[in-house]
């Protein structure tokens, strides 16, 4: 996404403020109506986020009375504490790591060498049929194959987390494919000939030249891979049979009766499962955004 | 980037490539074999994790399977039932009213935050950041936080204001809960649409705006008749995706009410895993396969309606 000029004029919602930019002085005057207006609806969003790190400090005695806006009294990190141990917070955040990594580096390497197959083979009725193939994926959302499939991947041992990415993997392959080929297809295959004519094989031209010019796509692909797999609910808990195995999300779920009215608990537990991800984009927020807003377009 | 015009490009550039080699006449460019084995990986796990259980399942919504052991053919006999099972009906009534109310939610409130976030504002950055945040939560955890401000914050707050409906929690009123289920999707579900939003204003000339304002344009007018109609395809386009993401409406449900009260807010999903224990697993395929045909209509309609913005495929 280009980012957003202050200078260039936008429309705002019904011209709350005297618009006086045609003498060009004072174009440049920021919108302060507007801009409470935001600021006032960012605390939809943040109000959640907020309450969940109230709570989550307060000591067992306190949240049990269940007023969300009280200030902790005395700051606890009992809750955390207790989160941890219960639900085995360092194995949850392995599994979750593991999944949404297989599910990262998987969507990336193969839907680009589908891509690229297909692209470079278009004249060929299999890549073309293949390429149809693969986007009719896009029509086939989970629940509906949801029940052959939990019996397929236990009839094959997969109903673990390795099994959960395969299938992060396939149901987000249509859309990528559809990325990476409308990106590939733009590139000039003047570069590639070249190439070839310097006696390099396929291969090399993939490593070499395509993969480093996807690689935009590749980050947006990898930035929405990161988010599916990271927050899914749905797959990991249909699919995983071992609870020792689940992933952060049905952790939360699972141990619902546990938390019962130990709020600080529950909280701590919801932050630490939410933190890693906001963290994360906090700090790369330009980056993601651009890569999100990339895959939004295309 | 822009998207290719001819939908073959690549083909007249290899064509070309090959026909200056010394060849007798134009042959067909051999493949090199590598493009199969770049290609296998998607093809396999596709075939073997989407379509062999989409047919198994379509085979067994003729069934009175319950899972395990044996099964005879029933015929149509599960197809009928579902349409006179009033669990099933509800769960189709309520997701697509649920979709349909979130959606529009969901593209009003997106739409004004990307109108607004584009404008001259301060802080712009800080606030498109925070305004993205749901965007990387994920929906079943966000659901519970939800789940507690809907059970004890808003009931206090309805007592302290004296508003009889909102002193009780809203989750556990039949009538209610699908009010809630329908602010933590939107809640979730409105970053992305005002990303999509925001790439769509900043590709409006900027020129438009200035030729209305020295033509005396209100902001209102600008709105109406340069805004909108530049981004109608943006809207089009987050109304589908939107649609249906939501007819697959689990998590944030789980989260918030499990379905419930009763069954007044579980959706064709939940319905569906009810397959998983209910002993009813043939009759849940049917349902699945009922599920897929709307799920074809609405990509159907997509594909029309987005015919010529090639790259909305997804």
């Amino acid at each position: 996404m280009s980012t957003i000029q202050p200078t260039v004029p936008r429309p705002d919602l019904g011209g709350e403020a005297p618009r006086r930019r045609r003498t060009g002085i004072g174009t440049d005057r920021p919108n302060w109506p507007l801009t409470l207006i935001l600021i006032v609806c960012s605390l939809a969003v943040l109000v959640p986020l907020l309450v969940t790190i109230n709570m989550s400090l307060k000591t067992t005695a306190q949240a049990v009375d269940g007023s969300a806006f009280t200030p902790p009294a005395p700051f606890s990190l009992e809750g955390f504490a207790e989160a941890w141990q219960l639900t085995n917070f360092p194995r949850g955040l392995a599994i979750s790591a593991f999944i949404t990594a297989v599910s990262v580096v998987g969507e990336i390497v193969i839907s680009s060498l589908a891509a690229f197959a297909i692209v470079r083979n278009w004249d060929r009725r299999l890549f073309r049929w293949s390429f149809f193939y693969l986007l009719a994926a896009m029509f086939i959302p989970f629940p509906v194959v949801a029940l052959p499939q939990v019996k397929l991947t236990g009839m094959v041992g997969l109903d673990n987390p390795i099994g959960v990415a395969i299938l992060h993997i396939v149901f987000a392959l249509a859309f990528n494919t559809l990325l990476f080929t409308a990106f590939l297809r733009s590139i000039p295959i003047s570069l590639e000939e070249s190439m070839r004519v310097d006696g390099a094989s396929t291969w090399q031209v993939f490593v070499r030249l395509i993969f480093p010019l996807l690689a935009p796509m590749a980050a947006t692909v990898g930035i929405f891979a990161f988010l599916g797999s990271w927050n899914d609910f749905m797959m990991p808990s249909l699919i995983t049979t071992n609870p020792e195995l689940q992933t952060l999300p049905v952790l939360q779920q699972m141990f619902q009766t546990q938390f019962s009215n130990n709020y600080n608990i529950a909280f701590a537990s919801y932050l630490m499962a939410m933190a890693p991800a906001v963290v994360v984009y906090v700090l790369t927020q330009k980056w993601v955004i651009s890569g999100l807003t990339q895959g939004a377009v295309k | 980037m822009s998207v290719q015009t001819s939908p073959v490009p690549g083909l007249e550039e290899d064509r070309a490539a090959t026909s200056k080699a010394p060849a007798v006449r134009p042959t067909r460019r051999p493949v090199d074999p590598i493009y199969y084995l770049f290609l296998f990986p998607a093809l396999a796990i596709f075939t073997l994790a989407i379509t062999l259980p989409a047919v198994i399942g379509f085979f067994y919504s003729f069934t009175n399977s319950v899972g395990f052991g044996d099964f005879e053919f029933i015929g149509l006999r599960n197809y009928i039932a579902l349409f006179q099972d009033p669990n099933i009906l509800h769960a189709y009534l309520f997701t697509l009213g649920f979709a349909l109310v979130t959606v529009i939610v969901v593209n009003a409130i997106a739409f004004a935050l990307a109108v607004a976030l584009t404008s001259r504002i301060r802080f712009q950055t800080a606030l498109r950041t925070i305004f993205v945040i749901p965007m990387v939560i994920s929906g079943i955890i966000i659901a519970f936080v939800f789940k507690f401000l809907f059970a004890n914050s808003l009931p206090a707050l309805g007592q302290a204001l004296g508003l009889g409906v909102l002193s009780e929690s809203i989750l556990a009123n039949e009538n209610l809960a699908w009010i809630a289920v329908v602010i933590v999707t939107a809640w979730s579900a409105i970053p992305g649409a005002m990303l999509i939003y925001i790439a769509g204003l900043v590709t409006i000339p900027a020129e438009l705006y200035e030729a209305a304002a020295i033509d005396g344009a209100s902001g209102r007018q600008r709105l109406m008749r340069i805004t909108l109609p530049m981004v109608s395809g943006f809207i089009l386009i987050n109304t589908i995706l939107g649609f249906k993401g939501f007819l697959n409406a689990y998590d944030v449900i789980v989260g918030l009410t499990d379905g419930g009260p009763g069954t007044a807010t579980t959706s064709i999903a939940m319905s569906i895993f009810k397959g998983f224990g209910g002993g009813d697993y043939g009759y849940q395929m049917a349902n699945a396969a009922v599920f897929f045909v709307i799920t074809v209509i609405l990509a159907g309609i997509q594909l029309r309606l987005t015919a010529g913005k090639a790259s909305f495929g997804a």
